[in-house]
Formats: structure tokens, sequence, C-alpha cells
């Protein structure tokens, strides 16, 4: 099951390239985009049938493959999805579609091998969401880069080769280390049992001495966190999107970035909890900085692309916040906020794309009066942007609460001013929403532009209902996440006393922090959660500070 | 049931948003009343089950956020409190609907109905607000009314002003709900629940923050910072006279009767949170008093006549806040709710007013306008009478309450300032019905001045104080005047010369039954001491305590007793006297009205060179915006700009990625020497590295 969704699409890339002739045929490139779009719509409905499947109260990894592969090295062919990938592999299938959509009108130099691309693409994306034994994980971590580095490197725009090779330099940098890390483990593991393994499973078996797990913690954390990106590894993605075409855009904010807090979650928290104990409220410092310093930096831009990009890394803040707070709510508004940020801020880069296909700019100050234009696509417009900003009733906000809420329990002072984003994304989106489209049309260039067509709706339609519906019925998402959410965090909390303090003498007292006790409170029954809780909030702001305090120390 | 009062508006904005367009203005405009008038009847038949059957009624519709021990249903109740908030939200919403059936009638078809879908939705979320049962679907209805507001501003989008007025108020707003939201946090992480009962109880069963500033204190400054926002109160007022710009109805629908009294509404549903937390209830108190007063005398000097009416409700929303700063929680409400009827009418009237002139809104180039439009005029007076405190009418009785109960509680948190807040709420008083009058006179009285050619250009002191300077582009100020105001079509028949037209049935109607409203709204609340049974008030007091159904389904609850809501003393002398010493204050200040707008305007004009440092003050608003502009807004955008974008980004770390990137492609050249292509250095490299391996491991 698992296989034929991720390796349909690459399937589907081959046969698009077969179908395309030789050399760029353009009377093909009706039946070259017909037939990619339809294998991507495959692929998205063989994915909500995952879905369907899926079994919303089991915490354990699904519809599991595995085969032997590198036996000799313990490398398996191992593939499974459970709560927290499920929804980020709904979310590949459905943004695909959209972003082959979103390329009809801009793309017409070799069709083919974009589909191609594209398709690819999204194997690889499937692959790193589904795949459970590290080595795997780790090829198709890099196998990612590949398509998006020649998107962006063949079709994009002016300056599209210094961003493809940054884009391409960035990453890899993060990556390199995470190999040495995953053979690193995969040798610890060997040590301590014998034969080596990748398998995921296996790993979370394995007690590391304190000295290894920071250095292979920051080894995954720095791959990951690039990839987010978090401030401040996040300089490659303006460029990138700015210069990637519309569905490279879509599909790099759309998805690739949730690799990186994919990874934060999947691995590197749980392999080395002792160690995310510690570093967890830097990596939460560095992302409320970059909350507040994406969202002022978004403000000023004067191009739309970079404009949604920086609002890209004041969203992702959030989510590596929620994800560093380790308790239910923050863990799940991560997860929901990386698939809302996905919708919302795809379909920015989608009427981002509409826009540059009209004008060919995406300066803010050659727009203006759109309004009165193209109603429709300002209205879409206004949705998605209500969305991005996190309006009650859209499923920015489900996100953004729940990390909130996780997050004030673990600190409420870094909480507080991460939550001065909620002013700043209003701040930004609504004035670049009133530059755009409110006014007069004052630029001659504006007047009589074409609103929607059938294809554009095609494309705001889905993303529009799906903002709305995950903000009305959230309840259909959250569910089946919280069984593996509460697992993972019963992983990284609940290792701690024993193999830290052998492992590591004194560590036990100053990794555990005392106001993590979120966890057990989560278990409660609803039952008790009337009775007063006296006396919560003092010692919680004092025990924060001691944690800081002592994290202090340490560093 | 329940659900049936929002989802009807609901229903109208879907079928307006999706087909509006292609409805005529009479299909589009019936239906969008027709849902409110029917809203408003399932209002009523659950106000009078809850007022026959004497307890709350709560409907789940299913769970919306489930997450570890969140678990927030999609959770509705209705009690005495919610029941005079739906009613108000309902009723003056379906007049307001219909007056804009003619006041919007100029619109073409899509904008027509693009306007009434806004109405219904903001109805819509406006009752999700004050039936939520818990924070969290509070805050859908509380973001969606601001949302609403943000559109409906800027519904004339092409103009500049509105569009930056609803940014403007949308954005300040946030500012509130980012309190808002720390508060819910603040709450959820002590108390572990956002049910209103549940946090009415947990909040009983602690003892009141008397001396120390505890839990109850900061989340009760936070959800306060957030009732600023929506209520326009000092620090986040700034908002609301922009909010001017948007069609009048809107004005009076959003920006006087309903939406902005939210944060007076969620006050009020969390009395038994805010009761103990007495040091935020000395806050709320004094900003009430203190925007009550300020706003007062902006309003004074303002020659817009929808400005001098935002300024109005600014100062009538403070006296809200101090009613609810004195734990006076039912006279408060009672006040929101006369409020609805004589503010809704008072914009309403000033809509008929700018209507027949043609989008005219500047007092100076109005007056003598009583002959002509009789029935605004008349409407009109009677909403002045009422909000000036005369008595019977019902804007005496709402305030007298607030006022009495003010001047004899007990101590505010040890510091007996009760007489001094008195004394202002006295002084603003004066004020209201002065600059009340001052807008009759120069608007109804006098002699006609609206036939010299209207100013192409509002003085540039009304120009909105945009929080971001715009961007280099066109000037909009050449635009026809015609259209920066309201219809085009008017224009014409304004220049015919002196035929006006009064309000069409459309508008009178609802005038009319508002002006009735504001005579009789009171007699719900008329206090023991003259006789009365303050009805009002034994309805709404059991939505402040915590109620004993709630208590007794949670054993183990221990309940401290709720101090009670500053009782009325039985002093029956005092209160007739407090009662005519501002009665007499409302003389006073028609009185003075009378005399400087009336009779002798030369000596206003002295007034005004006189103290001319004052008056310019006062016409600048504080210079509030310049400064917020001055200290907050161009920082902020510097800092962006040149110091973090240009500056942190840019420079430092692209800097430093470039220049890694740099070097290594300097080191990268250095070992391109090395590929020199030639196999013979091949080779001989080859075996250089051969030797030195061997002779290493020899060596060893």
């Amino acid at each position: 099951m698992l296989s034929v969704i991720v390796f349909l699409p690459l399937a589907g890339a081959l046969l698009v390239l077969a179908a395309g002739g030789r050399g760029d045929r353009h009377d093909r490139e009706p039946l070259v985009r017909g037939l990619s779009l339809a294998v991507s719509l495959v692929t998205f409905a063989a994915t909500l049938y995952l879905w369907w499947r899926f079994d919303p109260a089991s915490a354990d990894y699904q519809f599991v493959e595995q085969r032997a592969w590198l036996p000799a090295f313990g490398i398996q062919y191992l593939l499974g999805v459970d709560g927290i990938s499920l929804f980020l592999v709904v979310l590949t299938g459905f943004l695909t579609p959209l972003a082959l959509l979103s390329s009809w009108a801009a793309v017409h130099k070799s069709v083919k091998v974009f589909c191609f691309f594209l398709l690819a693409l999204e194997t690889a994306l499937l692959g790193v969401f589904v795949a459970i034994d590290l080595f795997l994980f780790y090829l198709f971590w890099d196998a990612v880069l590949i398509p998006m580095y020649f998107l962006i490197g063949i079709w994009g725009y002016e300056r599209r080769i210094y961003a493809a090779v940054k884009f391409i330099l960035y990453t890899m940098a993060g990556s390199v280390l995470m190999l040495i890390a995953i053979i690193g483990l995969a040798w610890a593991y060997s040590a301590a049992n014998g034969a080596p393994s990748f398998d995921l499973r296996e790993l979370h078996t394995v007690t590391l001495p304190w000295a290894m797990q920071k250095w292979f913690f920051l080894a995954f954390a720095l791959a990951f966190l690039i990839k987010v990106p978090l401030f401040p590894f996040h300089t490659w993605l303006p460029d990138a999107h700015v210069e990637a075409p519309t569905a490279g855009s879509v599909i790099l904010a759309g998805v690739m970035l949730k690799m990186g807090t994919y990874g934060l979650l999947r691995f590197a928290f749980p392999l080395f909890p002792d160690a995310a104990h510690v570093f967890a409220p830097w990596i939460a410092l560095l992302a409320v900085i970059g909350i507040i310093y994406g969202a002022l930096v978004a403000m000023v831009q004067p191009d739309l692309k970079k404009l949604v990009a920086y609002s890209s890394v004041s969203h992702l803040g959030f989510v590596v916040l929620g994800l560093c707070a380790v308790n239910v709510q923050g863990v799940q508004g991560a997860v929901y906020q990386m698939v809302n940020h996905g919708v919302s801020t795809g379909a920015l880069f989608m009427i981002v794309g509409m826009l540059s296909d009209r004008r060919h700019t995406r300066l803010i100050s050659e727009f203006g009066g759109l309004k009165a234009v193209m109603p429709r696509l300002v209205a879409a417009f206004l949705l998605i942007t209500l969305s991005s900003i996190a309006l009650p009733g859209t499923n920015g906000f489900v996100g953004e609460f729940l990390i909130l809420i996780g997050a004030f329990r673990w600190d409420p002072r870094l909480t507080a001013c991460a939550a001065t984003g909620v002013i700043l994304s209003a701040v930004y989106m609504l004035w670049m929403f009133q530059r755009v489209n409110y006014g007069r049309v004052t630029n001659e260039k504006n007047r009589g532009l074409p609103d929607l067509n059938a294809r554009e709706w095609g494309m705001m339609i889905p993303s529009a209902a799906v903002a709305i519906f995950m903000g009305v019925a959230p309840a259909l998402f959250l569910r089946p996440m919280e069984p593996s959410i509460v697992r993972t965090i019963a992983r990284i909390e609940g290792r701690m006393p024993a193999t830290a303090r052998a492992s590591q003498p004194g560590l036990g007292a100053r990794g555990r922090p005392a106001s993590r006790e979120p966890r057990a409170t989560s278990d409660e029954p609803r039952a008790t959660s009337h009775e007063p809780r006296a006396a919560t909030s003092e010692p919680r702001a004092t025990s924060c500070e001691r944690r800081a305090a002592a994290s202090d120390k340490k560093i | 049931m329940l659900v049936l009062i929002p989802l009807l508006p609901f229903a109208g904005f879907v079928i307006n948003a999706f087909v509006g367009r292609r409805l005529s203005k009479t299909v589009s405009g019936g239906l969008a009343c027709l849902v409110m008038v029917a809203a408003f009847l399932v209002a009523a038949i659950t106000g009078w089950t809850v007022i026959s059957g004497g307890h709350a009624i709560e409907q789940t519709l299913f769970t919306w956020l489930p997450s570890g021990d969140l678990q927030i249903p999609f959770a509705l109740r209705v009690d005495p409190l919610a029941t005079v908030m739906i009613l108000v939200v309902t009723g003056i919403g379906a007049l307001i609907h219909v007056y804009s059936i003619g006041y919007m009638h100029e619109e073409t078809d899509g904008e027509y109905a693009r306007y009434f879908s806004y109405l219904n939705l903001f109805a819509s979320f406006m009752l999700v607000l004050v039936l939520g049962a818990n924070f969290p679907v509070m805050f859908i209805g509380w973001e969606g009314v601001g949302l609403c507001s943000y559109l409906l501003i800027g519904f004339w989008f092409r103009k500049k002003p509105a569009a930056d007025a609803g940014k403007k108020a949308f954005v300040v707003n946030r500012i509130g709900d980012f309190g808002f939201i720390l508060g819910m946090l603040l709450l959820f992480a002590s108390f572990h629940t956002l049910d209103f009962q549940g946090v009415a109880l947990a909040a009983a069963a602690r003892a009141p923050e008397t001396a120390t500033f505890g839990l109850m204190t900061a989340a009760t400054l936070l959800l306060f910072l957030g009732a600023t926002g929506k209520s326009a109160q000092i620090p986040l007022y700034v908002w609301l006279p922009d909010a001017m710009e948007g069609p009048t109805p809107v004005s009076a629908l959003i920006h006087a009767a309903t939406m902005v009294t939210a944060g007076v509404y969620m006050i009020a549903r969390n009395a038994v949170l805010f009761s103990h937390a007495p040091t935020t209830l000395a806050v709320v108190a004094g900003i009430g008093v203190a925007t009550a007063l300020m706003a007062g005398t902006i309003g004074l000097v303002q020659n817009d006549i929808k400005r001098v009416l935002a300024y109005s409700t600014v100062s009538q929303l403070g006296y809200m806040f101090l009613a609810m700063g004195m734990g006076a929680y039912a006279a408060g409400i009672f006040h929101l709710y006369t409020h609805a009827f004589f503010k809704a009418l008072l914009f309403l009237g000033s809509g008929a007013v700018i209507h027949a002139l043609a989008g005219e809104q500047d007092l100076r180039n109005m007056g003598g306008l009583k002959k002509a439009l009789p029935v605004t005029y008349w409407t009109f007076l009677t909403g002045a009478i009422a909000i000036a405190g005369v008595p019977p009418l019902s804007g005496f009785f709402s305030k007298d309450e607030i006022l009495f109960r003010t001047f004899t509680g007990t101590a505010v948190n040890g510091w007996n300032g009760r007489p001094l807040l008195w004394l202002i709420g006295i002084v603003t008083s004066l004020l209201t019905a002065t600059y009340m009058f001052r807008l009759v006179f120069m608007a109804f009285h006098g002699e006609r001045r609206h036939d010299a050619p209207a100013a192409p250009v509002r003085p540039e002191e009304e120009e909105p104080g945009a929080p971001v300077p715009p961007l280099p582009g066109p000037v909009y100020s050449d635009l026809p005047a015609v259209d920066r105001t309201h219809g085009a079509t008017h224009a014409s028949h304004a220049h015919e010369g002196a035929h006006l037209h009064d309000a069409p049935p459309s508008m009178a109607i609802p005038l009319i039954v508002l002006a009735i409203g504001s005579i009789v709204a009171g007699f719900i609340g008329v206090p023991h001491a003259i006789w009365g049974s303050n009805r009002i008030e034994t309805f709404l007091d059991p939505s402040f305590e915590v109620s004993r159904e709630a208590a007794a389904t949670e054993p183990g609850a221990p309940l401290v007793d709720v101090p009670p809501a500053a009782e009325p003393h039985e002093d029956t002398g005092r209160e007739l006297t407090l009662m005519a010493v501002s009665t007499g204050i409302a003389f006073a200040g028609i009185g003075i009205a009378m005399y400087f707008w009336l009779r002798n305007r030369a000596a206003s004009d002295r007034m005004a060179r006189r103290f001319a440092a004052l008056h310019r003050l006062l016409l600048n608003k504080y210079y509030v915006d310049e400064i917020y502009d001055a200290a907050v807004v161009q920082p902020i955008r510097l800092l962006s700009t040149s110091g973090l974008w240009k500056g942190v980004d840019v420079g430092i770390i692209d800097g430093a990625v470039n220049g890694v990137g740099l070097s290594v492609g300097a080191g990268s050249r250095g070992l391109r020497r090395a590929q020199t292509g030639s196999v013979r250095t091949y080779a001989a490299s080859l075996f250089l590295g051969v030797v030195l391996i061997l002779g290493w491991y020899l060596w060893r």
C-alpha cells in the first residue's frame, strides 16, 4: 500500500517522460499535463484512502512494509505511517496536483521534464514521511534536493542559479552532518546489540552516553533547523522562493519545510531525549525570535513572494515552539500548523503566481485596486489571508491556539513574546492586502485583468474549502494524531531518569526541568478538570526560571 | 433551537455572498432583513423561555477542539445576560438592516448584496460571541465581528481613508486580542477549563485577591486589554473615530449599538472572576471614567457629525466600564441596553441628514434642517434628550443608576476614590448634554448653510492618522468630493437647490421605532427610590453569580461566598438628591449648548480663540494618533527595514553565508590548479602519496 503510494508518482513521471516524446514537443503539452495531473490526482486519492483505512485509535506505525535490503549493514526497506506522518502524506498528495495546475500558464519550457521533476519530487517527499529506516529516510531526504534544485535552476526567475546553489549548499551542509550522526547511531546500536540497525523502532532502545547524544542531536537538529528554516538559518528561503517557479514555491513552502519540523519530532527529539531537554529551550528561543523577526521583515518587503517567504519563517517559528513544549497541545498544534501552513501558504503562493502570470511582476507597488478588477480572485485571496492570520473559524487559529496553549504551560514568558506574532501577522498581511487590492486602480496595466478562470478556480476552491473545514472540524484531524503524539511525548519524557543519570551524572536534575508537568496533567480524566489547581501559577514561574538558569549554566 | 439564532443570519450571508450579485436589490436586501427578523423572533421566544423558566438554556453542537485535557465543545448558552444581548443584537440589528435598504439603494446590485452579506455575517458572529459558552467559542465571534467591522469600514474600498481605517481597526483590535488570548491561556493553565461557568466556579473557590497581585488579577487585566481594544477604551480607542469611514448604518450597528459593547459584555460574563480581582476592577473603573471624560472633551469641538457621535460612543462606553469597575454589572448592562437604542437612533438620524445632503458630514455646512427634515429632526432630538440624561427618557435611568452606584459603593480596594469617580462622571454628563445639543443646534437650527459650496476636502485635522504611511503613490485628494462620501446620484439633486428629502419610509420607520424605544426602554429599570421595581436588575443578577445548579453539580468545590455586587443602600433621600443633581446637570449642559450655539454663536468662536491652544489640542484629539505613530509605528518600520532586513538578514547572516561560500570558492580555485588534467602530474602525485603513506607506516 505505502510503496504504491510512494512510487506511483515516480512511475507516472517516467510515463510522462515517455509520453512527452523526444525533444521539446509542444503538440504533446496537453497530453503531458493531463497525464501528470491524472497521476497526481490518483496519488491524492490513494492518500485519502490511506487516511480512511487508518486506525485512529492506534499509536503504532500502520501499513508497515518491511523487507531486508542490505542485511550486512542492517539496512531495511521499511515503511510505515502513524498519526504524525499521516496528514503530511495527505498534504503532499493534496498539494502536488495544485502545484501542477499552478504551472500551466507559466511554464512552457520543456513541460515534460518539468512534470517529471515535480512528480519525482512527490515520490521523494512521500518517502521522507513514511520511511522509518533511517538510512532509507536519508536517501529520500537527499533525493528531495535534486528535483527541487532543477526546478529552481531551470524554470526559475532571473537569479535562479544563485538561489538554487544557495539552496542546495545550505541544506547539504546540514544533511551531511546528519548522515554522520545516523551512521554513528547505527554503530552505537551494533556496539550494544551486536549487529547494526537503522530501524527507528529499534534505535529507540539504544541508550547513548551524554556526550554522544549531544553531538548527534546537534547534527540532526542542524539539518532539520536549516530545513525549517529557523532563524538564523533562514536566508536561503527568501531567495529560493523568489526565484522558484510557482509550483516550486508551493511545494517548497507547503511540504518541504515540514520535513524539518517533522524530522525534529520524529527523530531528533525522541532519539536523543536528554539532549532535547537541554536544547529545547534554546531552540524555542530561536523560534520565538524567528516569529517576531520573520514578521517584522515580512512587513517591509516590497516583493509579494518575499513577503510570503518571510511570513513562513514566522509561521514555522510557531511550529517549532509547539514542538519544543513537548506536551499534547503544543505538539498537536505544531503538527496541525504544519498542515495549515501547507494549505494556506501554498495557496498564497498560487495567488501570487496568478498575479505574476497576469502582470509579470510581483512588486506590491505595481498593484492596487484589484478588488474592482478581479473580485473573485480577491475574495479567495481574502479568505486565504484570514487563514494565514489565524482568524478563528479557519485552520490557522486551531494550530496557533493549540501551540500557544501548549507552549504557555511550558514557558509563559516565551509564549507571551510569541503571541505578539498574532498582532504582527495581521499588520503585514493586511497592509499587503490593502496595497494590492484596495484603493483605486492606479496602474493602467491593472485594468481589465481577467478574473479567475476554471483552472484557477480548481486551485482556489480546494484550498479555501480545506482552510475552512480544518477550522470548523479540527476534531477529525486531531483525534487520529493524538495516540501517536502521546506516545512520542512519552518517549521524549519517559526515558529520562534511569538512563540519563547512569550515563551522565547530574544530568537528570538539570536535564529534566521541573516545569514539564503537562504530560501528567494531560492524561487526567476530564472530570477532575474543574478542580481548583491552587498555587499552580507561582511555582511554575519559578521553576521556569530555575530551568532557564540551569540551562544557562550548562551551555 | 439556540443555534438557529446565529445560523439564520449566517444563511443570509451565504446566500447573498454566493448568488447575491445575481439577485435584485429587493430580493437580496429583503432576504437579509427577513433572516434578521426571523432571528429576532427566535431570540424573543428563547428570551421568553429564559424569563419564564428562570434558568439558562444550553446547547452543545459538537466537540470543536479536542486535544489531551483540552476539550472545547462548540457550545451555546443563554442566560439572563445573554438574553438581553441577543434581543438587542437581533432587534436593533433588524431595524438597521431595514434602514440600510433605503440608505444603500444607490449601490449596484453586486455591491448591495455584498453589503448585506457582510451585515448578516456580522450579526451571526455577534450572536456567537454573545451565546458562546466558553472562551474560545466567544473568541470566534470576537474576532469574527472584528473581521466584519474591517470589511464594512472598508466597504468603499476605493477610498484610501476607508481602507486605512478598516486596517487600523483590525490591527488595533488585534493588540487587544493578544491580551485576550494570553488571558485565556493563563486561565486554562490555572483552572483547566475555559467554560465560563467552570471559570466562575474555580474563581469562586478562591479568596478574592484583595491585597495581592495574583493569577486572577493578571488574567483579568489581560482580558481587559482585549476589552479596551474591542470597546474602544484608553489606550486602544483610536480606531473607533476613524471607523466612521464606513457606511452610516454600519456605524450605528457595529460601532455604537453592538460590537463595541462586546468588551463590556465580556466583563459582565465573567463577573465572578472580575469580582475576585479588585485591583483589576479599580483599573477598569479608572480607565472607564478617564475615557469617558477624554472622549467627551474631544467630542465638544469636532465638526464632523459622525465623529462627534463616535467620541460620544467612546465616552458612553466609558460609563459602562465605570459600572463594571464598580461591580455594578447590572447597571452597566442596563446602560448598554438603553445606549443601543438612542445611539443607534442618533447614528441613523445623522445618516438621514448625510443622505439628504448628498454626503455632507461637516456640521459647519449644515444648519436649519429642522423644517426640511421633520422626521429626522424630531427623532434625532429624542435621541439627544435621551443621551443627555433628561428624565424620564431611557438614558436618564441607566446613567443615573451608574452614577448612584459609583457614589454609594464601598471603597475601591482600600482607596476611597468613589466621590472623585462620581465627580468625573458628572462632569462627563455635563459634557455629553453640551456636545449633543451643540450638534442638534448646529445641524438643525439656525440658518441653512448647506447651499454654500461644500468643502471639497475635509479639514486636514480629520484625515485619519494612517498607522503606516502609504508607499509613494498617486495623491487621492484630487478625486471629486462626492466620490469620497456618500453616493453620487444624490449629488445631483442636492444641487437642485433648496429641495431636500426627508428620510424615505424604509429609513423613517426604524428612526421612529428607535425613538419610541429611547423613550420607553428605561422603564424596565426604574429604581426603587421612585417607586419602581428595577426589574432588569433582578432579572440580570443571577448571571453575575455562581449559579446554584452549576455549583450543586460540582461536588467538592468549596464555595467561598462571592462578594455581593455593591448592594444598594436603602437611602432613598440620598438617591433622590443625586438624581436631582444629574437632572440639573443635564439641563445645564443643554443650556450651555443653547447659549453658545443657538443664541450667541459669536461667543463660541470667541471662546475658541481665547483658549486657542486648548481648542487645537482637542481638535487634534490630544495628538494621540500622532504620538502613537511617532513612538510605535515609525520605529518599528525603521527597525524592520534598515535594522533587521537590510542589516541582519542581508548584511550579517547572508554576509556570513556568502563569505563562507566565497572562501570555499577561493579554496576550490586553489585546488583546481591541482587538477591539471596531465596524466603525468597525477601519476607523480599518486606515487608521492604512496611513498608518504608507506613512509609513515614504516617510520612509525
